[in-house]
């Protein structure tokens, strides 16, 4: 077919006298682009969207093989074993089950899974009334020229770099926490079973609350950032409806605006969660890295993620693998556990989105 | 007119704290985020000199150029790989895949989840997996092709997640004007629909940057560290800039100290760049918005701003 019009998109072509017979070649070649550009373009957005499947199912996949000697020596010890050690590699090479590893490892990381699970509550206690608070101010106290650059601010505070907050930590922020804030709760803890765990000694600064609030505030903006944008999604009128009723801010806040958001609170909570447990550089600086249940809140504990990374160099010197495979169980599980919490985020974020607007005691 | 009862009292006290709190809440986190810059600042500023921009690292001291170097490499090597991608990701998820009800069964859901589940999956284990899979597995070595694919992989859904909500955001209409002229699908995604969610997309590009110059931890893992560039993408160690903050802020010698408040500092700054620049590009698309609405400038009703990456409650 010889053209004469243009094709379907392009400026209507008068008809010339070359365009009669075959088009120019740089003709040619810009219908072939344009006849064949939605193809190009479903099919590249296609492999795209499906790459991070591929990695997930990738990742997954390694840390599986890589785990699965470790899986399968360790047992169950993993989960709720006390003794982290990587046997004498001097000595001689043990086979259980087939697998190569120094006589006397044994890898009990109930320690490290209890300073994840700790560490990442702390932070949550803290960063969530915090944010929530913060929202509030931010969105329906203070005029938009002071809340607009406050909230730049927490946008400021999201971006910076985890290493920088730890080196924040480490040399400014713990030791003030150890010098001028923990003496007085240490001092005022009653001797009862969980405030126990308050008392002294409060050691130098490098340890568990440390992490733990170093970590909310990194899960601040977050939260707050998300409760922002839900609270500006509030709509005016049940607020201004409970006010002319005279319900008081506290009433309103309470009763209307918190309900109606309720479900992405517990969302971005809950991925904030996922961030806290998941966060390595920080809290390897300033958790102390000590491969052991803390006897207080004050003192030097280990993460997952912290593990993960200052292990290395260490399970590289087990010569048969087997230290290595540990840390690849370790890495797994953290997985899993974050995966599960993205999860669960969802599932509640789906389920209490479904009721609609709990305003009136839906 | 009526005394006020203890009930009243009770509500008017309630009231008064519920404000007090909220507002120590902001200062609790304002206070200790100001603290962290300016602590920043003045560890860096007592020592400060122009010359760490352009020295290199010695085993004395030195400057930190190549490590610079190397975070800006490693952030427009992400930018690159990982823009391409996760633009592309964000275009079939909110143009190409569309669900067909908002509830219903959405084709790009099962790709979506598994999209925010990569962006929850913390970064160490991603730095694992490629250590375990590039630096050991396909003897890269600790090299930059190992650490610009985990950064990548890292940061993708991010991208892919903002580029869905701009192109969300971009009105039917605009489609359907476009379809309505006679554009074909590929031509009027590239001149219209692309080009109003262009902003939205620039913004996410940015603060993805963001994440990747700050990034330590699955670096160590697949980049090493190395004191001077190297020469190839696999076989050399590779420097930037985080990793001189995480291990030189301990070393004895008193010039690494003031090394990994430098990196810090610049690693600072970068990213206040990077934000202000996203805001700025935020600010001008708000601008030019209103101007095509005609709309007059102090009677707008509310800054568009992206939807938050969580499912909202519907009205």
């Amino acid at each position: 077919m010889t053209t004469v019009g243009g094709v379907a998109g392009s400026i209507p072509a008068t008809p010339q006298a070359d365009s009669v017979g075959k088009p120019p070649l740089p003709r040619r070649v810009a219908s072939f682009f344009r006849r064949h550009e939605e193809r190009a373009w479903r099919g590249s957005a296609w492999v795209a969207v499906v790459l991070p499947l591929a990695a997930l199912v990738f990742a997954v996949t390694v840390l599986a093989v890589k785990a699965w000697p470790a899986i399968r020596v360790n047992g169950w010890y993993f989960l709720y074993g006390r003794t982290w050690t990587y046997g004498n590699g001097y000595g001689a090479v043990v086979h259980t089950d087939g697998v190569a590893h120094p006589q006397g490892a044994q890898f009990g990381a109930l320690a490290i899974l209890w300073g994840t699970l700790a560490s990442s509550l702390i932070a949550i206690v803290i960063a969530l009334p915090l944010s929530i608070g913060a929202a509030f101010a931010l969105t329906e106290r203070l005029p938009t020229w002071i809340s607009r650059p406050l909230g730049f601010a927490v946008e400021i505070l999201a971006g910076i770099p985890s290493v920088v907050i730890g080196l924040w930590g480490i040399l400014t922020f713990g030791p003030w926490l150890a010098k001028h804030v923990y003496p007085i709760i240490a001092d005022n803890a009653p001797n009862v079973p969980v405030l126990r765990y308050f008392r002294n000694p409060v050691g130098s600064g490098e340890g568990l609350l440390s992490a733990g609030i170093v970590l909310a505030l990194m899960i601040v903006p977050i939260i707050t950032s998300t409760t922002r944008d839900l609270f500006q999604q509030v709509p005016p009128l049940p607020k201004e409806g409970g006010s002319a009723l005279g319900m008081t801010d506290w009433e309103v806040a309470n009763k209307i605006t918190l309900p109606w958001v309720r479900s992405g609170i517990i969302g971005a909570t809950v991925l904030g969660l996922g961030r806290a447990l998941g966060e390595t550089i920080a809290v390897a600086m300033i958790g102390g890295a000590a491969l052991r249940i803390p006897v207080n809140i004050y003192q030097p504990f280990t993460t997952v993620a912290a593990t993960i990374l200052t292990q290395l160099d260490g399970a590289l010197t087990d010569g048969t693998g087997f230290a290595v495979a540990t840390l690849a169980e370790l890495a797994l599980v953290l997985a899993v556990i974050s995966v599960g919490v993205n999860l669960v985020a969802r599932v509640i974020i789906r389920r209490t989105g479904r009721i609609g607007a709990p305003v009136g005691g839906a | 007119m009526l005394a006020p009862g203890p009930s009243t009292r009770r509500r008017r006290i309630s009231t008064i704290t519920w404000r007090i709190l909220t507002y120590v809440a902001l200062l609790l986190i304002m206070g200790p985020a100001a603290w962290l810059l300016i602590s920043v600042l003045a560890h860096a500023a007592p020592h400060w000199q122009w010359s760490v921009l352009w020295t290199k690292l010695t085993p004395t001291g030195g400057g930190l150029r190549d490590q610079i170097l190397g975070t800006l490499i490693l952030m427009l090597g992400v930018f690159l790989i990982a823009g391409t991608i996760g633009v592309l990701a964000g275009i079939h998820l909110a143009e190409l895949a569309r669900p067909h009800k908002r509830s219903g069964k959405a084709s790009g859901g099962f790709l979506r989840t598994s999209s925010d589940i990569l962006a929850g999956f913390p970064s160490i284990v991603l730095g694992y997996v490629g250590y375990t899979a590039l630096v050991v597995g396909l003897h890269w070595g600790f090299s930059l092709l190992a650490a610009l694919i985990i950064l990548s992989i890292m940061v993708i859904p991010y991208i892919a997640k903002t580029t869905e909500n701009s192109l969300r955001q971009v009105p039917t209409g605009y489609r359907e004007g476009a379809e309505a002229l006679g554009m074909s699908m590929g031509y009027g995604l590239r001149k219209v629909v692309l080009k109003s969610a262009l902003p939205g997309i620039v913004t996410g590009l940015l603060l993805a940057l963001a994440i990747a110059c700050g990034e330590t931890a699955p670096l160590i893992y697949t980049a090493g560290f190395a004191p001077t560039l190297p020469h190839s993408l696999t076989q050399a160690q590779f420097p930037y800039l985080t990793y001189v903050v995480y291990s030189y802020y301990n070393a004895p010698e008193t010039q690494y100290h003031y090394l990994a408040f430098d990196a810090a500092l610049i690693l600072v700054v970068i990213v206040l760049l990077l934000l202000v620049a996203s805001r700025i590009v935020v600010a001008r698309t708000q601008r030019h918005a209103e101007s095509a609405r005609g709309s007059v400038r102090r009677r707008r009703p509310r800054p568009a701003r992206p939807e938050p990456d969580l499912t909202l409650p519907r009205r």
